[in-house]
């Protein structure tokens, strides 16, 4: 393997076309790896907010500057994603909807929810 | 000797990682309680950048935002941990890369939170 020597190894990311189902997965792994940076930050926002007044404004300033939001809105869709999806994993827990057709289906249906979601949401970050 | 399994690992039915189904089943029950308290927090979320700091003060001594809010905390931690834990054990291959990396991991997670929680009691309590 890639980290003990030097064979060559067939590609197969640059090559294969991913269906729907496997990029909505891994999209699901990556918002969860950046809500957790997410989370840390949203500790140190309360960290902040615990020492007091001054020091509170000078987080408040950057939330609202346009850095601010854009953390914000990463940090949204990222949020409203992983829900989204996660729903839908706590149905395929209970055995429901796991067809080819339905998956497809109900990822197509969370693309949607998501996108409406998100929007909202950066409209309310960003005016 | 035809069995390797002693009668006692059987009956325990934990399997090869001494805790079997354990963190697949904690994954799930904190993902089904972070649904209601992940809605909660983004609506409670959205008023806030308008906020002043005694608004903010004042919504989290509210008794009912303050155990969402340090519920919320403590189960993000705990689902966003043995997350990210799934992604440590999937992709590092070295395994004592890998065994440090997941006991950071815990650690940092287990300190975030803690100071989350803190800090959110702080501000309850009037710092």
């Amino acid at each position: 393997m890639a980290w003990n020597d030097d064979r060559p190894m067939s590609p197969h990311l640059q090559v294969y076309k991913l269906p729907l189902t496997a990029k909505l997965s891994i999209f699901h792994r990556g918002t969860g790896a950046v809500l957790f940076l997410g989370l840390i930050m949203m500790v140190w926002v309360f960290a902040v907010a615990a020492s007091g007044e001054q020091s509170w404004q000078g987080m408040h300033d950057f939330l609202n500057s346009i850095i601010g939001k854009i953390f914000l809105m990463g940090f949204s869709f990222s949020l409203f994603y992983h829900l989204a999806n996660g729903i839908r994993h706590l149905i395929w827990d209970t055995g429901r909807g796991m067809s080819l057709k339905e998956a497809n289906t109900s990822g197509k249906i969370l693309i949607g929810a998501v996108a409406i979601a998100t929007l909202i949401s950066w409209i309310m970050i960003i005016f | 000797m035809s069995e390797y399994r002693t009668p006692l690992s059987k009956v325990k039915g934990l399997g090869a990682s001494g805790d079997a189904t354990h963190h697949f089943w904690l994954q799930r029950i904190t993902a089904l309680a972070l649904v209601p308290l992940t809605l909660w927090f983004v609506f409670s979320l959205a008023a806030l950048p308008e906020a002043s700091y005694a608004e903010v003060v004042a919504w989290v001594q509210s008794p009912f935002n303050l155990v969402m809010l340090v519920s919320t905390i403590i189960v993000s931690f705990h689902h966003g941990q043995m997350g990210l834990q799934v992604i440590m054990e999937d992709y590092i291959a070295n395994y004592n890369i890998r065994l440090v990396s997941i006991l950071l991991l815990k650690i940092v997670s287990f300190f975030m939170a803690t100071l989350g929680v803190i800090s959110v009691l702080k501000i309850a309590m009037g710092a």
